[in-house]
């Protein structure tokens, strides 16, 4: 039995160390919000804060998440009022949505290292987060919203 | 005896042979390969020439084959990406460099690279200090010449700060180096075993560390 805690709460999976963690947060969890793309880390659908960076679910063996917090989509925070999530409704971002839980959990990242970033820097966080739906001007501009707003004092 | 790893230093005093204990002893490595690789004792003595500065070359030259393979180029680029492949091409999703080597936001190189090679083809390589060199010390390989790559090797400015018996332990027994001879399902190998490549890079120090004409 593995002892993890995701999003604040502890879970007990019974699960071989090896498993892909988004295996274990998707069908043993529960916890679908996180997506599955590629299965080799080349997309960010499943992208997830592991200690707070934000890790590929789907290549990250369970047995580096024990004793690590887990942010899942679900956790980012509690009331949908994350910044992000805010600027992400107001610029109207998703399209089809499947990458956008990714998309979010770098974006998390990014803000919370860098709370004014520029074009540039948002390229340097975002590029390993593949939208086919093409909504990346969007991204970009909610962004930019979303660190405006956690400059005004909005959650981060 | 600092002069001593100043190989160009040594060609006046051709014939002249030097005992002088100096502070390159071996590693305790013991190489099985089919070059003839140097007692350790001989780690402790040094002759000042020609033949030893022909062989430092020359063993200089199969430290360059090695340093210059895509396993370990890759991740000592002149630019700000490291590369990826057997073309060396730049990592996919404008991964760069960071402060620290280890990536930047979202795309720290531990976000995708474990503790371990994930099995299977094109699956990301690991290792559990998977890094580039820092911004201060960039350490490039990429398009350097075997001459270039020796002077800056033999640079503590420029090597990392590391003594010739520093830079002795790193190549022998670093995990990120090993890896270049387990690198995962689909990329080659560097073109001499491990073994061989350690024991050709202490020959050169041990014969005077001469960069290469």
């Amino acid at each position: 039995m593995i002892n993890l805690q995701v999003n604040n709460k502890p879970y007990t999976v019974d699960a071989p160390p090896q498993m892909p963690l988004l295996w274990v947060l998707r069908d043993m969890l529960g916890l679908t919000g996180t997506k599955f793309g590629c299965g080799m880390a080349q997309c960010g659908a499943c992208t997830i804060h592991l200690n707070g960076e934000a890790v590929r679910a789907c290549v990250t063996p369970l047995s580096r998440a024990v004793g690590q917090p887990i942010t899942t989509i679900e956790g980012l925070s509690s009331d949908n009022n994350h910044p992000l999530q805010r600027a992400w409704l107001q610029e109207d971002v998703l399209q089809c949505g499947y990458c956008q839980s990714g998309q979010l959990m770098s974006a998390a990242v990014l803000l919370r290292e860098n709370p004014n970033p520029t074009d540039d820097d948002i390229d340097h966080a975002m590029s390993g987060n593949i939208c086919r739906c093409g909504t990346y001007p969007r991204i970009r501009k909610a962004i930019h919203l979303a660190a405006q707003l956690q400059r005004e004092g909005g959650k981060s | 005896m600092k002069l001593l790893f100043k190989g160009t230093r040594l060609l006046p005093v051709y014939g002249v042979c030097v005992a002088a204990a100096v502070s390159v002893a071996a590693a305790g490595i013991k190489p099985r390969n089919e070059h003839k690789v140097l007692p350790e004792k001989a780690f402790t003595v040094r002759s000042l020439s020609a033949a030893d500065s022909a062989a430092s070359q020359a063993a200089f030259m199969d430290v360059y084959k090695v340093l210059m393979s895509p396993r370990c180029m890759n991740c000592h680029p002149s630019g700000e990406a490291p590369l990826q492949g057997d073309d060396s091409h730049p990592h996919v999703m404008d991964v760069a460099r960071g402060k620290d080597g280890k990536g930047m936001y979202a795309l720290k190189c531990a976000n995708c690279h474990q503790p371990e090679n994930v099995p299977g083809a094109n699956m990301p390589p690991g290792n559990p200090n998977w890094h580039l060199p820092p911004a201060d010390m960039k350490m490039v390989f990429e398009g350097k010449t075997p001459r270039q790559l020796a002077l800056q090797l033999k640079d503590p400015k420029q090597n990392g700060h590391k003594t010739m018996q520093q830079l002795i332990e790193h190549v022998s027994h670093d995990s990120l180096v090993l890896w270049g001879w387990n690198p995962g399902e689909g990329r080659t190998l560097p073109p001499l075993s491990h073994a061989v490549f350690a024991a050709r890079f202490k020959e050169w120090v041990a014969t005077g560390a001469v960069a290469p004409k």
